[in-house]
């Protein structure tokens, strides 16, 4: 195997972490103030359907962005709404929501566009152009280093910057800011921020704020930057695979990137088995390589291989009067 | 808390989310340009008002009986089984097994054989996420999700690699033998001059769909694993304290979960296709959930439930083939269904529970 190839399958490594990075955060976020959100999966579906048809119909890709992201916001507050004001099951919200997305994408899309519940493609400036980093091209002569700077770094598009500054902002905000040491308190122990006069409703309803805006930045980064235009389900099992990024990470942020590139680089893997097959010198069934995250995650999740402890009042609606 | 009586927490509750959800479709049918009660009337008539449209709402109804039943069963030990879809394709590799392998001399015999068999896959694959839930405390949500993409990958590749006839295109089993064939509505009721559920699908498991329901009734509430389930889903720590192994009661309470789930594979792979394909679960396992919820864990609330679950799949169908309604709209009211009776609803408990205690006040005056 040479150079190329290994910069080829570090480059889609890098795109398909992408959508899981930022849904994985979205979830840490949630989370980590205690509001389990299985519905990662659905708010990125409706935010890549409206950020797809957004960008088609007024042909910014940053209107269509602002559209994903105003879709899944809608969809956290709903989630809001069961979980923390009416203090509902917060995993049967999730489900419902992820329904609700899968449904009403293709209904609107369906009406909208009469194609079968697609947009259509996505044509020049609706969709993320790739980046060219400095020095990409005055960089490439230098061996080895060169080319991996300007194949597999450089050239991707403007959400996958994002996606990666978004880890050590996260980091920042959850071990830095006094926000994130009250976010991380109300997702341990909601009664202690209530006993210091901070708003246990306010704290959870601002992290599911957050989580709106990653799964929408994740959702328009499917339709348009992994791909040009939704399709029906596009979000293909992402939310979940972000779910179990999310425990494999152990609900940390600079765990959850490198959760997030492992199980990326699994993607890709499974999109080269040419690649595979000469490394390993036998076959291994593509389905194997589809299931592996999902083996891994229950492997974790059985601590065998460290403990994954999430945060203690995930869940648990908080009641104030006790 | 017992502000409000019983009956209307098990009637009144479930109904308002009801006709939240329809409010809610209907104007989302209004936006899309279209009559809501011209819809309702086109899913009625293509659902209930023909014998086949009947046959058609009792196959989908005993699905959803199935995996109502297996969610509800966990619900019961206050665990949420979303792993029912994987563990019905499973269920449909049971099935497809005893069809194909063994020789079965007649029909009656190869649905029991299958139903045993189905069962059994069923359980199995739901006993991975139970023991680890029991043992090691692994989340039986996470689990069971993850355990659904683990079962599609295993059926994909059973399907396409070990059961695909040699040089068949798509990945599914070869037809099943003709003696596992399960005789239909049609065989059982048409007769020459009255033709009745022509071309439906529905088929003698419909009747152990219903079979289910009763046996889930005298399991839940006349037996002491019932019991000791029950006790376990109202306080783990009491029922540690009267004796019962939680490990047992997770475990027990989602083998039959996962095999009440693998029971339906009967249906839709012995039943109607008559061989396994790839997406024979059809997201039922899901629906599961939304019956569960809607027919409050109960068996005939499930059983009804699953009727109306399965008269909108029937008329979604209808809808689809006759106005510009996808039928993606009965996935939109599935959701509402599951958000309004699972998830909000203390938003219709509440002010319920406030004119109760305005009427009851009104009375003691």
């Amino acid at each position: 195997m040479d150079l190329d190839t290994l910069i080829q399958i570090g480059g889609s490594t890098i795109r398909l972490s992408t959508p899981l990075l930022l849904a994985c955060l979205a979830g840490l976020f949630s989370e980590r103030s205690g509001v389990i959100d299985i519905g990662l999966e659905g708010k990125m579906l409706i935010a890549a359907f409206f950020s797809a048809a957004f960008a088609f119909s007024t042909g910014s890709v940053w209107i269509g962005m602002l559209a994903g992201i105003a879709a899944s916001m809608a969809l956290s507050g709903l989630h809001g709404l069961a979980s923390i004001t009416f203090r509902g099951n917060q995993l049967i919200s999730g489900v419902a929501l992820n329904f609700l997305a899968s449904g009403v994408t293709v209904l609107i899309a369906q009406v909208w566009f009469g194609q079968g519940g697609r947009t259509p493609s996505l044509m020049q400036g609706g969709r993320f152009e790739p980046i060219t980093l400095p020095f990409a091209e005055a960089l490439r002569g230098v061996p080895v280093l060169g080319p991996i700077y300007a194949d597999m770094i450089s050239g991707h598009s403007f959400l996958v910057y994002v996606a990666l500054l978004a880890v050590p902002l996260t980091w920042w905000t959850l071990y830095r800011t006094r926000f994130g040491l009250r976010l991380r308190a109300v997702g341990e122990a909601p009664e202690a921020v209530d006993t210091a006069g901070v708003s246990v409703t306010g704290l959870r309803y601002s992290s599911l704020v957050i989580t709106g805006v990653l799964c929408g930045l994740a959702g328009a980064y499917l339709a348009t930057g992994l791909q040009a235009g939704f399709v029906r389900e596009m979000s293909a099992g992402r939310g979940y695979i972000a779910l179990a990024a999310l425990i494999f990470a152990k609900w940390r942020p600079w765990y959850a990137l490198f959760a997030c590139l492992l199980f990326g680089f699994l993607q890709a893997l499974s999109l080269r088995p040419d690649v595979v097959e000469s490394v390993v010198s036998t076959t291994i069934p593509v389905q194997v390589m589809d299931a592996l995250p999902y083996i891994l995650t229950v492997v974790i999740l059985a601590g065998f291989v460290g403990k994954a402890i999430p945060p203690r009042a995930g869940g648990e609606p908080y009641v104030k009067e006790r | 808390m017992n502000r409000m009586p019983a009956w209307a927490d098990a009637v009144l509750v479930p109904l308002f989310s009801i006709l939240l959800a329809a409010l809610i479709s209907a104007l989302v049918i209004l936006a899309i340009g279209e009559d809501p009660v011209e819809a309702f009337s086109l899913m009625v008539d293509g659902a209930l008002m023909r014998s086949s449209g009947w046959g058609y709402t009792l196959y989908y109804a005993t699905n959803f009986i199935f995996t109502g039943l297996c969610v509800a069963v966990a619900f019961h030990a206050r665990m949420f089984n979303i792993g029912g879809e994987g563990q019905a394709m499973i269920g449909g590799l049971g099935v497809a097994l005893a069809c194909l392998y063994i020789p079965w001399p007649h029909w009656t015999i190869a649905l029991i054989g299958a139903t045993f068999s189905a069962a059994l896959f069923g359980a199995a694959w739901a006993f991975i996420p139970a023991y680890l839930q029991a043992k090691r405390g692994s989340h039986i949500v996470i689990t069971t999700i993850m355990f659904n993409f683990i079962a599609s990958a295993v059926l994909n590749y059973m399907l396409v690699n070990v059961l695909r006839p040699p040089r068949a295109m798509d990945p599914a089993t070869g037809p099943f033998p003709e003696a596992t064939h399960l005789p239909t509505f049609q065989d059982m009721f048409a007769t020459a001059d009255n033709p009745l559920f022509r071309g439906s699908p529905a088929n003698v498991t419909f009747f152990i769909a219903v079979l289910a329901c009763i046996g889930f009734w005298f399991l839940i509430w006349r037996t002491r694993l019932g019991y000791e389930i029950r006790a376990f889903g109202h306080s783990e720590t009491a029922a540690k304290y009267a004796g019962i192994s939680p490990v047992r009661i997770i475990v027990v309470a989602m083998l039959i979960s996962g095999g009440l789930a693998g029971l339906m594979a009967l249906n839709t792979t012995m039943g109607e296709a008559e061989r396994l394909v790839m997406n024979a679960t059809e997201g039922a396992g899901f629906i599961g959930i939304a019956v569960a919820l809607m027919g409050r864990s109960h068996p005939l609330g499930v059983f009804l439930a699953a009727l109306l679950f399965g008269f909108l799949y029937q008329g979604g169908a209808e809808l689809a083939l006759w106005t510009s309604i996808p039928r993606e709209l009965i996935t939109v009211i599935q959701a509402l269904v599951i958000m309004f009776t699972g998830a909000l609803d203390n938003m219709v408990r509440m002010p319920l529970e406030k004119l109760f205690l305005l009427f009851g006040r009104g009375k003691r005056t």
